[in-house]
C-alpha cells in the first residue's frame, strides 16, 4: 500500500515539476526606445522584442542576491556587464538583423532572449 | 538644473514617495520625483541656492542612499572589486564557523566510532545528544546556507531553478527529516518510520559547498587578471604646459616664447591638444604626437616588444608606456576612452564576453539541467523505495535522493568554456596578440590557408635603399653628397629612404631645385647639374645609360626593385635600388606555419615576376599577383569556397588572410580570421579579429598555437563537466548498488561537486603558463 502511495506521490512530483519549470507561457515585450529590466530571480521581462537597426537603451537593476546575477552578458553583442546589487546599469543594444539571440547570468543560469525583428 | 541620480535601498514603492516628499522640501528644489521601477530620483533645482551634496544629504536624512556624480562615485571595475571583497570575507566567516561546527556534528553523529577516542572526556556524552546536534546545525543550516535559500526563492518565484535550488531542497531534506526524529522521534518510530539523524549530511554539505564556492571565487578572480594589469598600467597624472593665466599653452605659444608654468592635472582632465612634458622614468599618460625632444621609450606593456623603441620629433607615443631616457614634449592627440590602452582594455573585455560556438550545447543543457535532476531524484527515491532492500527501503531512498541533488553540478558546465576563454584573450594580450571574440580564437587553429598582403605586412612598409653603385670612372664619397643634398629637398617617400641611406654630413646648397612629378628630381649643386630619377627622366634628359650598369640594373629589375639613376653633367655615374624590405621575422614565420600544416600565399598588386621574388625572400611558394585592392576579398572568399581549384587547397578551408591597409579593411572581415598588424590603419584593426599589437609576424604561429591550447583546454574542460555529471548522477541513483553494492555517501557527493567546478577553473588558470 504505502509503495503504491509512494509510486503515485513520485509521479505526480515528477509532473508537478516538469510543468513548473517547462510549461511557463512566455510573452514577449516590445522594447521600443528604453526598457527597465528588474533582476530578482531571473529577469523580469526576459522576453524582449527589439527592432532591428534600432537602438534600444536596457536599463537592468538587480535586486537578487544570488551572484550567479551579478554578471549579465550579451554574448552575440559582446557585452558583459557587472550588476551591482540595487544600481541600474544601463546596456544599449542595436540589434543589426533580424535574430534571435540570448542574454544570461554569470554561469548560464538564468537566461532572457532578444528577438530582433523587421 | 536638472539632474538624475540613481538612489539605493529602497525596498517597497513607499520609500520613493517618502524620499520624493524630503526632496521637494529641500530649499532650491523646484520639482523631484522618485522613480521605484528605476530606483532614479530626477531633480530640478536651482544651483545657486542647493547642490548635488545638498540633495544626497536630504536623501541620507530619511534613511536612503543618493549615487551623485564626482562623490561616492566609482567604475563599475571598483564596485565589482569591492563586492567581491565583501563576498569573499563574508564567505570566509562563513566556511571557518561551519567548518568547526561541522566537526564537532560528525564527531557527536558517529559514538560508535569516536566514542573510544573521547572516553576520558565527560562533556563528551552532551555531544552525542540530538537536541545539542540540532542547536549545531541549525546556525550552519540557515545562517551559512541561507544564501542557497535566497536564491531559490528568487529562482522559484520566476519557475527558475538553479544549482542553489538543488543544494537547499536536499540540505533541507536531510535537515527537516532529523529535526522531526529528534522532536517526535517515538511517533515516527511508530508509524514505522526509522530512527535516522541526517545533521552531518545537511551541514558537512554546505560547508563543503561554501568552501568550494570560497575557492571557485579566489582562483575566478584570476582569469580576469590580463584587464586588471591592464588597467594599472594608467598614469594618475599628466604634467600639462599651462600660461600663467591657467590656460593651457599651443605649439606656437611655446615657439613663440610664452612663458610658461607646468602643472600636474589628473589624467581625466588632459584634453585633445594640450602640451604635456613627460621626464626620463615617466609614464606617458595619454596617446599623443612628440614635438619637442627625443627619448627612448619601453612599449613592452602595450606591445610585447621588450626593446625599447627610439622616439624624435613628430613620432607618436602610446599612453602608459615608460619613457626610458630623454625628456620630451608632445602634444596630446588621444584621450580618455579613446587610448590604445583604452581600446584595448575595451576589446578585451569584449572578447572575454563573446560566446565562442562550441559553448552552444552547454548551454542548452544547462538550462535544462536542474528541473531534469530534480526529476531524476523523485525517480530515485521512488525506484529505491519500491525496489530497495526489504527492510528499510526508507533509508537508502532518502539518502540516495539527497546525495542525487548534491552531486549535479551545472556550474561546471556552465564554467568550462567562458574561464577558458577570459584566461586565453587574456594570455594573448600580455603577449601582444589581441583577440577580438571567442569564435577566431576556437577556429584559429584549424587554419589550412594563410594569405598576406605584401606591403606592411610581410614588408616593412617603407622604401629604403637596398644597393648603391658607380660607375668604374666615378668617385663614389665624391658622388654621396651630391646626391644627398638634392634629395633632402624633397618629400616623396622614396627620396626621403634615400636621404636616410647616407651618412648625415653637412650638405651643400641646392640651386634651381626642382621636383618633376613621375620623373625625378633635379637641382645644381655648386656648377654641377645633378639628375635623380627613373629612366624616363634620363631618356628626357638625353643621359645615356653607363654600360658597366646594365647588368646590376637588369638584375635588381627582376628582384622587383626601384631603380634611381644617377647623372651629373650629362653622364650617368650612379645606381641606386630601392625596395621594400621583407620584415627580418617573414622567413621564420612561414617555416613555422609550414610546419604546422598552413599553406602560405602572397597577395599583391606587383606583376608576377616582381612578386615572385619578393615572396621567394620570405620563402613563400605561392603567390597571387596583379590583384587589384577592391579585389582581395573575393580571392579570399575563392580560397574559402570548395569551388576553388589548386592542389594545394582542400575543400572548404578555413582561411587566415592578414593585412593592414584600409584596403584590406574587405578581406579581413572576409576571412575566417583576420589578422591585423597592430601598426595598421584603425579600420583594418575593426575588421580584424586578431591584431598583432607587438607588430611580429611571428605572433601569427603564436595566435594559432594559443587557439589549439585553449581549445584544447575547453574540450578538457567541457569532457570533465559532462562526463562527471553522467557518470556520477547515475552513480549517485545507486547504479553501481546491484553489482558492487556501492552507495554514493551524500557528503562525498558535496566533496565531488565542490571539487569539479574548482578543477574546471584551474585547467583553465594553466592557460596562463602555456608557451606559444
Amino acid at each position: 500500500m504505502d509503495k503504491i502511495i509512494v509510486t503515485l506521490s513520485g509521479l505526480f512530483a515528477i509532473v508537478g515539476i516538469y510543468w513548473f519549470f517547462f510549461g511557463k507561457k512566455e510573452t514577449a515585450v516590445s522594447a521600443n526606445e528604453a526598457l527597465t529590466i528588474i533582476v530578482d530571480g531571473g529577469y523580469k521581462p526576459n522576453i524582449l522584442r527589439i527592432k532591428k537597426d534600432k537602438s534600444v537603451k536596457l536599463t537592468f537593476i538587480r535586486k537578487d542576491q544570488n551572484s550567479c546575477l551579478e554578471d549579465l552578458i550579451f554574448p552575440d553583442y559582446k557585452i558583459k556587464e557587472y550588476l551591482p546589487m540595487n544600481q541600474p546599469v544601463t546596456v544599449t543594444l542595436t540589434p543589426p538583423h533580424p535574430a534571435v539571440s540570448s542574454f544570461h547570468c554569470g554561469m548560464n543560469m538564468f537566461q532572457g532572449r532578444i528577438e530582433a525583428t523587421t | 538644473m536638472k539632474t538624475s541620480f540613481p538612489l539605493v535601498g529602497m525596498h517597497c514603492a513607499s520609500c520613493a514617495k517618502l524620499i520624493e516628499r524630503k526632496l521637494k522640501k529641500t530649499p532650491g528644489v523646484n520639482e523631484a520625483s522618485v522613480n521605484y521601477g528605476s530606483e532614479q530620483a530626477t531633480v530640478d533645482f536651482d544651483p545657486k541656492i542647493s547642490s548635488l551634496d545638498t540633495l544626497a544629504k536630504a536623501v541620507s536624512d530619511v534613511g536612503y542612499q543618493a549615487i551623485v556624480s564626482g562623490r561616492e562615485e566609482s567604475s563599475p571595475e571598483q564596485l565589482k572589486e569591492a563586492a567581491k571583497r565583501q563576498e569573499l570575507s563574508q564567505l570566509k566567516q562563513k566556511v571557518i564557523v561551519s567548518s568547526i561546527l561541522s566537526v564537532l556534528i560528525i564527531l557527536g553523529s558517529f559514538p560508535e566510532w569516536f566514542g573510544r577516542f573521547f572516553a576520558f572526556f565527560s562533556g563528551y556524552e552532551l555531544l552525542t545528544n540530538n537536541y545539542i546536534l540540532l542547536l549545531l546545525t541549525t546556525p550552519v543550516q540557515f545562517w551559512a546556507g541561507w544564501g542557497f535559500y535566497q536564491a531559490t526563492w528568487s529562482g522559484l518565484k520566476n519557475r527558475a531553478a538553479s544549482m542553489d535550488t538543488l543544494i537547499a531542497i536536499g540540505t533541507s531534506a536531510a535537515y527537516g527529516f532529523s529535526v522531526l526524529t529528534t522532536l517526535f522521534g517515538k511517533t515516527l518510530s511508530q508509524l514505522g518510520f526509522p530512527l535516522s539523524l541526517y545533521f552531518d549530511t545537511a551541514s558537512v554539505i554546505i560547508t563543503l559547498i561554501l568552501l568550494g564556492r570560497y575557492l571557485e571565487a579566489k582562483a575566478k578572480a584570476h582569469t580576469s587578471d590580463a584587464i586588471k594589469k591592464l588597467l594599472h598600467l594608467q598614469a594618475k597624472t599628466a604634467r600639462v604646459l599651462q600660461m600663467k593665466n591657467g590656460n593651457n599653452l599651443t605649439i606656437q605659444q611655446l615657439n613663440n616664447g610664452v612663458n610658461f608654468i607646468e602643472k600636474d592635472i589628473p589624467l581625466d582632465q588632459v584634453q585633445v591638444g594640450d602640451l604635456i612634458r613627460v621626464r626620463p622614468g615617466e609614464k606617458i599618460p595619454v596617446d599623443g604626437k612628440i614635438t619637442q625632444g627625443t627619448s627612448s621609450i619601453d612599449e613592452s606593456m602595450v606591445t610585447g616588444e621588450s626593446i625599447p623603441v627610439d622616439k624624435r620629433e613628430g613620432d607618436l607615443v602610446i599612453g602608459s608606456t615608460i619613457n626610458k631616457t630623454g625628456s620630451f614634449l608632445f602634444v596630446a592627440t588621444k584621450v580618455g576612452n579613446e587610448t590604445m590602452l583604452a581600446t584595448i582594455v575595451k576589446m578585451v573585455a569584449e572578447a572575454q564576453s563573446s560566446r565562442a560556438p562550441i559553448q552552444r550545447l552547454a548551454d542548452v543543457v544547462s538550462s535544462y539541467f536542474v528541473p531534469i535532476v530534480l526529476m531524476l531524484s523523485v525517480a530515485t527515491f521512488v525506484i529505491w523505495y519500491d525496489f530497495g532492500p526489504p527492510v528499510g527501503g526508507f533509508v537508502p531512498a532518502f539518502t540516495n535522493l539527497i546525495a542525487v541533488l548534491i552531486i549535479a553540478c551545472p556550474c561546471a558546465l556552465g564554467l568550462a568554456t567562458p574561464t577558458a576563454i577570459m584566461v586565453g584573450v587574456g594570455r594573448g594580450a600580455e603577449k601582444g596578440i589581441l583577440i577580438k571574440d571567442a569564435q577566431s580564437l576556437e577556429i584559429a587553429h584549424k587554419t589550412k590557408v594563410a594569405i598576406f598582403d605584401k606591403t606592411g605586412t610581410l614588408t616593412r612598409g617603407e622604401p629604403r635603399v637596398t644597393d648603391f653603385l658607380v660607375t668604374e670612372s666615378s668617385d663614389r664619397k665624391a658622388l654621396e653628397p651630391l646626391i644627398a643634398s638634392v634629395e633632402a629637398n624633397s618629400e616623396h617617400p622614396l627620396s626621403r629612404a634615400i636621404v636616410a641611406f647616407f651618412p648625415k654630413s653637412a650638405v651643400p646648397k641646392v640651386d634651381d631645385f626642382r621636383a618633376i612629378e613621375g620623373f625625378g628630381v633635379t637641382g645644381k649643386v655648386g656648377s654641377k647639374m645633378v639628375l635623380i630619377g627613373n629612366q624616363k627622366l634620363m631618356e628626357q634628359e638625353k643621359v645615356a645609360r653607363a654600360a658597366d650598369l646594365e647588368k646590376p640594373a637588369e638584375q635588381w629589375m627582376d628582384q622587383g626593385k626601384t631603380l634611381a639613376f644617377v647623372a651629373v653633367d650629362g653622364k650617368h655615374l650612379g645606381l641606386l635600388a630601392i625596395a621594400d624590405t621583407m620584415k627580418t621575422e617573414a622567413k621564420e614565420m612561414v617555416t613555422q606555419l609550414k610546419k604546422i600544416g598552413v599553406a602560405v600565399w602572397m597577395i599583391t598588386g606587383d606583376n608576377e615576376k616582381t612578386a615572385k621574388a619578393i615572396a621567394q625572400q620570405a620563402g613563400i611558394e605561392n603567390v597571387l599577383a596583379q590583384v587589384l585592392p577592391q579585389d582581395k576579398a573575393s580571392k579570399v572568399k575563392e580560397f574559402k569556397s570548395k569551388q576553388y581549384s589548386h592542389n594545394t587547397i582542400k575543400q572548404s578551408s578555413i582561411v587566415a588572410f592578414a593585412g593592414d591597409g584600409i584596403n584590406d579593411a574587405p578581406a579581413l572581415a572576409a576571412a575566417d580570421v583576420g589578422i591585423a598588424m597592430g601598426t595598421g590603419t584603425d579600420v583594418a584593426i575593426e575588421s580584424s579579429s586578431i591584431t598583432l599589437l607587438n607588430k611580429d609576424l611571428r605572433s601569427v604561429t603564436s595566435a594559432i598555437n594559443l587557439s589549439r591550447a585553449t581549445l584544447s583546454v575547453i574540450k578538457q574542460n567541457l569532457f570533465w563537466a559532462f562526463g562527471y555529471n553522467v557518470i556520477l548522477i547515475p552513480v549517485a541513483m545507486g547504479a553501481l548498488y546491484p553489482l558492487t553494492g556501492w552507495l554514493l555517501n551524500p557528503a562525498l557527493a558535496a566533496f565531488a561537486m565542490a571539487a569539479s567546478s574548482i578543477s574546471v577553473v584551474g585547467n583553465s588558470l594553466r592557460l596562463k603558463g602555456v608557451t606559444i
